[in-house]
């Protein structure tokens, strides 16, 4: 709603003015800034208070894995929301971004770990990571729907045999212990108040990226070729590389995402980037509802909180149930996820009190 | 006016009467931490360990130390990543302080390195048995009063010679506890003159055996197998298929009940089959034989007699809440006390005595078994050797043992 509206409106504040070419960043960055509301002050404050109030095992478990997880599944929202490519290898691009950071940094398996400085390891653990989804999006750009999807499970499927049965890289099934956060100076990044604002920032940085990109000429064009590839194409947009880059940046996303997982976690094997991992992350950016880039984070809480709460709810054999029944009754209700459910519950709540009013008069 | 304010008062002195009663309730409460795998492949193992913790409890009447003991029961799914994350919550959310769990070997590392970051909190393993977790790095807050994977295996290798097999094939799955295992029984098997002229290792999971059928060499005198669950079941069907007649030697998990209440041919030929582990189903003494009674009177949808998980469970539990009882319940002072009376353990279990080292680690009895068939027709694994008091550097000198290092893929090696 909110991008078709800003896409429509930019082209007349263009023929206004007649910008030169570098004035027209700026004007995007004053409109982006005048979109933020108070509510985006009342959530920014929120959540960085969060970690004061909160418990070390709320700040840490919770919203240091929500924001994470959140961050991966943001990526499929770029891919699968703005792109309508749905691919279920997020996961293993972000799972290779974390097995780089084992293997160029260090780790327990000091045969192979190589011991490089952390920044340095994070860099190339990015950069492959990134190069690696853009493979994967150049293979599998020219599928649509359901082969998409089928052609990505594939790849991450295949990783991970690749990764349980390789020994000399990914030291197969029990993969790398002990590859632990930096301390940066005074910050020890494994406490959890710290590691809370790293993986905070992260966030941060990707849901602005996702949200200005989303308004740049690079994502309108996305969302059309989205609606109707053919239309664009004979329009002059080139299709493939639209997708392909697309590709690309969610890569990007994903694998910070990843080294952040690593890092939370303390280690990686094939298990981090499983089916149902590669799963869990479409689970969470559907629950949120893909349409909007906030939903991707929305869905990792609740999906986080489900993981670690449903067992006190019922019966300890039972609780797999709880969370299956809530995914299923999300996604009867609400096709577009958590965020669908508010948008549809506020229209409606606009409604009544309009129909009160008219019988007033 | 005057009704209101009575109600008033009476709310307030009944809620204060529930809140002090409630703070009375919580001082004789102590929460223990119980973290098994109620997910994923494993989660009837998971099931049954919780049966095994129930029952230490029910034995100790839900007292230890003069508190009233309560479990709080997380989950993973025999990831190491989910286990992490369940024992976290336990500990940090639900603030147990003593936490017992988890199931499987590399779970085992990854809550070990966590026990690391909480060292006011007591860390007693489950049924994990990764010889890393206690071997190289150990926490000095995580205990594990069973023996591990490669201890099950000792004095096997013996029996086999004694069997007559000097030269045999191995097949095991590719991770750390089949390791674990195959050093266990290759460690006495090659020292005493036995060849294993080669290894195939399968990834966990392999469904189609063919290739692995194909390369064993035709001079050998058995196959040792140490594959579980499905796997073996797997592997058996296709072994006989394909005609196959070696005799086999299995690992703790690969002739179970599970593995031998299947239908097919091959069943006859399992008859004699040698195995070893921490417990068999048939062990002649009064302990084990109440310990099979009153697993199954206390749970009537329990297997028919208790699993390896249910027992190893049942011995750690029994030890975290004897320890309780020998210092009172006293958890305090960093639980120094307690953890000098977890360190003097030692009792006797169902399965022979349980007491740890000084990496405290157990030091235990092994069973060697062999397949045999009872009156009724059913198979079951029949005793017949006992080897006690196995160290986990597997009775050779620590030196020797360095030497040789973990096991894994490579280690130990004797082809020729």
């Amino acid at each position: 709603m909110n991008t078709s509206a800003g896409a429509g409106a930019r082209p007349l504040r263009v023929v206004g003015t007649v910008p030169t070419p570098s004035a027209g960043a700026p004007t995007r960055l004053r409109s982006a800034l005048r979109s933020i509301g108070v509510r985006h002050i009342v959530v920014l404050l929120a959540v960085l208070l969060y970690p004061v109030v909160a418990t070390p095992f709320f700040t840490y478990q919770i919203g240091a894995q929500a924001l994470a997880l959140g961050l991966i599944a943001l990526s499929l929202t770029l891919l699968g929301g703005y792109g309508g490519m749905v691919s279920l290898a997020q996961m293993t691009v972000a799972g290779i971004a974390g097995y780089m950071v084992a293997i160029f940094g260090s780790s327990s398996v000091a045969t192979i770990s190589l011991g490089w400085p952390w920044w340095l390891a994070v860099v190339l653990a990015i950069g492959i990571a990134t190069v690696v989804a853009t493979l994967i999006g150049w293979l599998s750009v020219r599928t649509e729907g359901i082969y998409t999807i089928m052609i990505t499970l594939a790849i991450g499927v295949a990783f991970f045999y690749l990764a349980q049965q390789n020994y000399a890289l990914f030291n197969g099934f029990q993969g790398f212990n002990k590859v632990v956060a930096p301390t940066v100076g005074e910050i020890d990044f494994r406490e959890p108040v710290p590691f809370y604002g790293l993986t905070l920032a992260c966030s941060l940085a990707g849901y602005g990226l996702v949200q200005y990109l989303v308004r740049a000429p690079f994502g309108v064009a996305l969302q059309g070729i989205r609606d109707n590839p053919r239309r664009m194409n004979a329009l002059g947009y080139h299709v493939t590389a639209h997708r392909v880059a697309a590709y690309a940046l969610a890569g990007l996303l994903a694998a910070v995402g990843g080294v952040l997982m690593v890092w939370y976690n303390g280690r990686i094997s094939p298990g981090s980037a499983n089916t149902g991992a590669m799963i869990n992350i479409l689970i969470i950016a559907v629950l949120g509802g893909m349409k909007r880039p906030l939903g991707a984070f929305i869905g990792a809480i609740v999906f986080v909180l489900l993981q670690n709460f449903a067992i006190d709810l019922v019966d300890r054999e039972r609780f797999n149930l709880v969370i299956g029944g809530v995914f299923l009754a999300i996604v009867l209700f609400s096709p577009d996820g958590l965020l669908g459910l508010w948008a549809k519950l506020r229209s409606r709540l606009q409604q009544s009190r309009h129909s009160n009013q008219r019988r007033r008069q | 006016m005057k009704a209101t304010q009575r109600v008033w008062v009476r709310t307030m002195v009944g809620t204060a009467a529930a809140a002090a009663m409630g703070t009375a309730w919580a001082q004789e409460t102590l929460k223990i931490g119980l973290l098994a795998t109620l997910e994923g492949p494993f989660a009837a193992p998971g099931q049954d360990s919780m049966r095994g913790a129930d029952l230490a409890l029910k034995h100790h009447n839900g007292m230890a130390g003069g508190k009233k003991i309560e479990f709080v029961k997380v989950s993973s799914d025999a990831t190491p990543d989910k286990a992490v994350n369940a024992t976290r919550k336990a500990v940090e959310q639900d603030k147990v302080q003593i936490m017992i769990g988890p199931l499987s070997g590399d779970e085992g590392i990854a809550v070990k390195n966590y026990a690391k970051t909480q060292p006011n909190i007591t860390f007693i393993n489950g049924s994990s048995g990764a010889q890393a977790t206690t071997l190289s790095d150990p926490a000095p807050n995580f205990y594990r009063f069973n023996t591990e994977g490669a201890q099950w295996m000792v004095g096997l290798g013996e029996h086999a010679l004694a069997k007559g097999y000097k030269k045999t094939f191995l097949i095991a799955e590719d991770y750390g506890f089949p390791y674990s295992q195959v050093q266990g029984f290759m460690a006495s098997y090659c020292a005493k003159g036995g060849k294993v002229v080669d290894k195939a290792w399968v990834p966990l999971g392999t469904k189609d055996y063919a290739s692995v059928i194909a390369k064993i060499p035709k001079d050998v005198d058995a196959l040792v197998v140490v594959l579980g669950g499905s796997d073996a079941v797997n592997f058996l069907t296709q072994y006989e298929q394909t005609g196959g007649n070696k005799p086999m030697v299995g690992g703790s998990i690969t002739v179970d009940q599970t593995v031998l209440n299947y239908k097919g041919k091959r069943r006859e030929s399992l008859l004699g089959t040698a195995s070893a582990g921490p417990m068999a189903d048939s062990i002649d003494t009064p302990e084990w034989k109440k310990f099979v009674a009153d697993y199954k009177a206390s749970f009537k949808d329990g297997f028919p007699s208790p699993s390896l998980f249910a027992y190893l469970y049942y011995i750690n539990t029994k030890a975290a809440l004897d320890g309780l009882d020998a210092v009172k319940g006293d958890l305090s002072n960093g639980q120094k006390a307690y953890r000098e009376a977890l360190q003097k353990t030692n009792f006797k279990g169902p399965a022979g005595e349980v007491k740890i080292d000084s990496n405290r680690n157990g030091v235990g009895a092994t069973y060697i078994t062999e397949v045999a068939k009872a009156a009724d027709g059913s198979y079951y694994n029949k005793v017949v050797k006992t080897v006690p008091g196995i160290s986990q550097t597997l009775g050779l000198p620590e030196a020797e043992f360095k030497k040789m290092g973990l096991g894994s893929r490579d280690v130990p090696d004797c082809r020729k």
